[in-house]
């Protein structure tokens, strides 16, 4: 297709190319029609009052209506008119007699489109090839304000114009009703940087009420723009609550997949040379334009079983989970949904020793907002 | 501070009898024009001086915070004449460094006032002189070039009257001055769109849209999904946050401008938002142009007409009709409008229309134009020879050309071969992989409104053209973006990025490709210089400061580097630029570049 592209401008350029037998006339014509329109269709555009005074023309219905009212503008000293340009609303008029011309009231046709009908002019032109002339290597200005002066402005200039740093935190918080303990989770991200390089940190876990703190982390990460929709992240991740404290290096993608699914998909490489895996889905289909339904999917692998963690190798637990957002503003939304979630293989016989359940369903009632 | 403002206006207007009616209205509803007299307070003579302040405005009854210029805004219309020495001293109370831009107007590039570019910008508490000779007359305007002083009010209208005698006959003028204000700080609008992808977009497709039958079928959402387009993208930000001003005045407010029946009345209309393309219409009345970025064409009758940033537009209207018209700026997505009245008798309102639809981006707003029907460049013959598609072909060339289940959308949306010059960078969402000349088109949503609109060709010079030489060579430029991340950029450069301007040498003439590789309008101003639309017209192409290149289009202009030094040239849309999208221009004397 590219091929088929590039084979269509380089017609078209043929074409720019070729200019006065085939494309002068034509854009005589063209280039006189539009103006003399209005004329054509009569009415007050063409006709001024003057005009229609010195009786050149005959103005429409609503100006004779007018004229009836007896304005005596319309009957000033045409000639002062004359002199003020009045004649200049009918320049390329098509019905522009000689006569016309010479008393100064309009512009024949023959002499604006002048050289026009054998050899193309100006902008009907086509280009040359000239080379472009190298960049210069001094400033214009600094030739006449400080140099010092000059160079500071420019360097405010440049950052001002894409440059910026920025600042972003959002927080998902909810809680979580379901059988046995209820429970409270969050779900957090915060970067600070520009358009390209970022600090970020993000940060989930979740509390059994009355239980304390079951599983949390928080992680520090660079991400950095690696095309149009993706940022690749590298850092550090901190585990804390149930089970003993791992740190882990991570690796991650994150960006807008096609279809606009927002996705990710993480490596952790714990201390203990442990390799777990994440990856995460998610999509907003807008009901109304504050509504949102939220689908969305979480799945952790791990390479090896991790007892003391409750995690087990393969795909150890999935969460699937449903909200519908309302967006007072879009930076304030509470919503309601559902979560489902699901322990698999090890993962699962390991929760079951534990005397844990294996899969939960919760309501969750819960608020997004962001900064 | 209504009070306040209101005594000045009327003191500007040098009547008590404004004041004494002013007193009828309530606060809303509060018309300051008397309409027979110049409207702005106006500064003119050899000697001008402006004030750069932090102030309130109040719009719509609202409260705001404002930076004005003489305690108003807009700032005064700065009036001056053709041939006289213009000399301005601008004083700036600001707290931090500001600037003042003449902008369209041609001057030595040392008093053009871009910090950075031409001059090291006015220090905070201090006063710059600027001075210049006065070469040219028309509507132009003024605005502040550093950082986004220009949202909160740091612009004004320029008129410069002609030497000679004015060849647009008029018996009465107004100076309409649209722009767009928010409550929000720029700064907050900026950071919003960085952190939250199209954050003021309140018209996006959904699902009970979807149910409703409205917008696009399923098929299509789908497709445009894949490529990660969403076509409710026309204005980053629009009415969900701002108001649309005119003259400093909000839709309720009303500024109102006088006629007498029958007198051609001349509107000098300058589109001083800082984001916002509207598209203008008085109901009722149809306009005629005169005059385009200050210079004047041929008269051309037009029902209404698209106004980019920057750009200004001079019309006639004659009202015949002893009653009341609404004058409707109404913004490009359809998210609010600016609106005032043209009335015999202040007090006489017109209905104001309803916001129309929004429109919807199409596959020829993602540069797909010579596929995607409609090419307004695809005559009988070229189509015939297999060069493009006329517009009432579509479905069936596009199956016989391979692309059957997708109608064409089989194109790689960001494929560098087409666009060798474009760095791969994350700020280059996609390349128009077949974008077409758009200079005939009306703009967005504009295409079927049921009466004339005006395009770039309808517009051909009054005078001819004063450099008709072919162009020396030819420079594309490519305006890339990414919405996901709002970055904004030239070839894939931010300014930030890039420290070489584009050079070109004294005297030398080129012709400049502007190629639109993102699904929305940019209008591209040229500092410096008058350039001309490549629209078929000769040696009366219309000669503009700024054009609007039309989502997935191309607009071609030549232009003669006849102005020595460094000149900003940039996307007028305030935070595109402020996003990067703006390059330095340096026009050096020969011998330098040899």
């Amino acid at each position: 297709m590219r091929r088929a592209s590039l084979l269509f401008a380089s017609f078209s350029a043929f074409a720019l190319a070729m200019p006065a037998a085939a494309q002068a006339d034509p854009h005589a014509r063209h280039g006189a029609s539009a103006p003399m329109a209005p004329a054509r269709e009569g009415g007050a555009s063409g006709c001024t009052p003057e005009h229609a005074a010195m009786g050149h023309c005959t103005m429409d219905n609503d100006v004779e209506h007018h004229g009836a009212h007896g304005d005596t503008e319309m009957q000033a000293d045409p000639g002062e008119h004359m002199d003020d340009g009045a004649h200049a609303a009918m320049p390329a008029n098509g019905a522009c007699t000689p006569e016309h011309a010479a008393m100064g009231h309009c512009t024949p046709r023959e002499a604006i489109t002048e050289g026009h009908g054998e050899a193309a002019v100006g902008t009907d032109l086509p280009p040359g090839d000239a080379p472009a002339p190298p960049p210069p290597s001094d400033w214009y200005a600094d030739r006449i304000y400080p140099a010092s002066e000059m160079e500071h402005s420019r360097h405010q200039m440049m950052k001002e114009n894409g440059a910026q740093t920025f600042g972003f935190i959002n927080l998902d918080f909810e809680y979580q009703a379901r059988k046995g303990h209820d429970g409270l989770s969050w779900e957090g991200e915060a970067w600070y940087g520009n358009d390209i390089d970022r600090l970020t940190i993000k940060s989930e876990g979740e509390s059994e009420i009355g239980e304390g703190l079951e599983e949390g982390e928080v992680q520090l990460l660079y991400s950095r723009a690696i095309g149009p929709y993706f940022n690749a992240q590298a850092g550090v991740r901190q585990d804390f609550g149930g089970g003993p404290d791992r740190s882990y290096a991570t690796l991650a993608i994150e960006g807008l997949a096609p279809y606009w699914f927002e996705v990710e998909g993480a490596l952790f490489l714990s201390d203990k040379g442990d390799v777990l895996a994440r990856v995460e889905g998610e999509y907003d289909q807008r009901i109304t334009q504050r509504l949102v339904l939220q689908p969305a999917i979480e799945a952790n692998f791990s390479l090896q079983d991790m007892p003391a963690n409750g995690i087990g190798s393969g795909l150890s637990d999935v969460e699937l989970g449903l909200r519908l957002r309302y967006a007072i503003v879009p930076e304030f939304a509470p919503y309601i949904g559902v979560e489902w979630s699901r322990k698999f293989g090890d993962t699962a016989r390991f929760a079951r020793l534990a005397g844990e359940s294996v899969e939960s369903t919760s309501f969750v009632v819960g608020v997004r907002a962001w900064f | 501070m209504q009070i306040d403002r209101r005594r000045f206006v009327s003191g500007a207007l040098g009547g008590g009898a404004a004041a004494a009616m002013a007193a009828w209205f309530p606060a809303w509803a509060q018309p300051v024009s008397a309409g027979l007299a110049a409207t702005l307070p106006t500064v003119s003579g050899n000697d001008i001086r402006l004030r750069i302040a932090r102030q309130t405005m109040r719009i719509d009854g609202k409260l705001s915070r404002a930076i004005g210029i003489n305690g108003t805004i807009p700032g005064p219309l700065v009036r001056l004449r053709e041939g006289q020495q213009a000399r301005l001293t601008v004083i700036n109370d600001l707290d931090e460094d500001s600037s003042i831009h003449w902008h369209g107007l041609i001057l030595p590039f040392q008093m053009d006032g871009v910090p950075g570019v031409s001059f090291p910008g006015i220090k905070p508490r201090s006063t710059f002189v600027y001075e210049f000779p006065v070469v040219q007359s028309g509507t132009y305007w003024y605005h502040s070039h550093s950082g986004l002083q220009e949202q909160l009010g740091h612009y004004g209208p320029i008129v410069i009257d002609p030497a000679g005698a004015d060849p647009i006959a008029h018996d009465r003028e107004h100076v309409i001055v649209l722009s767009d204000h928010s409550r929000l700080a720029p700064e907050e609008i900026f950071r919003k769109m960085k952190v939250n992808p199209g954050h003021f977009n309140r018209q996006r497709q959904t699902l009970s849209g979807l149910l409703a039958g409205k917008d696009q079928p399923l098929k299509e959402r789908v497709e445009w999904g894949r490529m990660r387009m969403d076509p409710t993208d026309v204005a980053d930000v629009n009415g969900s946050t701002y108001t649309f001003l005119v003259n400093g005045y909000g839709p309720h407010d009303n500024w109102t401008a006088l006629f007498a029946p029958g007198e051609r009345v001349r509107l000098r209309i300058v589109n001083a938002s800082a984001m916002s393309i509207f598209n203008v219409r008085i109901p009722g009345l149809r306009m005629t142009v005169v005059q385009a970025d200050g210079l004047n064409v041929v008269p051309v009758e037009i029902d209404e007409f698209q106004i980019g940033v920057a750009e200004t537009y001079d019309v006639i209207v004659t009202p015949v009709e002893e009653r009341a018209y609404s004058f409707v700026a109404e913004a490009n997505d359809r998210s609010g409008m600016a609106r005032a009245t043209l009335t015999p008798r202040v007090g006489m309102i017109a209905p104001v229309p309803a916001l129309r639809a929004r429109p919807l981006a199409t596959m020829k707003d993602m540069g797909m134009g010579a596929m995607s029907g409609g090419d307004a460049g695809c005559t009988p013959e070229h189509a015939a020879m297999g060069h493009c598609t006329v517009a009432d072909a579509s479905e069936p060339d596009h199956a016989a050309m391979g692309h059957g289940g997708h109608g064409g959308m089989d194109h790689s949306m960001r494929d560098f071969d087409v666009a060798p010059q474009v760095k791969r960078d994350p700020s280059v969402q996609s390349i128009s992989p077949m974008p077409v000349d758009r200079m005939g088109e009306p703009g967005q949503g504009l295409e079927d409104v049921g009466h004339e609109v005006l395009t770039y060709h309808h517009l051909v010079a009054l005078d001819r053209n004063p450099d008709v030489r072919a162009p020396d060579r030819s420079l594309d430029i490519h305006l890339t973006g990414n919405m996901e991340r709002f970055m904004w950029s030239f070839d894939g450069v931010k300014m930030s990025d890039h420290h070489e301007p584009i050079p070109f040498i004294e005297g030398e003439r080129v012709r400049v490709n502007l190629i639109n590789d993102s699904m929305m309008s940019h209008p591209i101003h040229l500092h410096g210089h008058f350039f001309e639309l490549v629209t078929g017209k000769g040696d009366h192409a219309p000669r503009k400061h700024t054009v609007i290149v039309q989502p997935g289009g191309i607009a071609t202009f030549d232009f003669t580097a006849d102005a020595l030094g460094d000149w900003a040239f940039h996307c007028h849309l305030l935070y595109h630029m402020h996003a990067g999208m703006m390059r330095v221009v340096s026009v050096r004397p020969r011998e330098d570049a040899a």
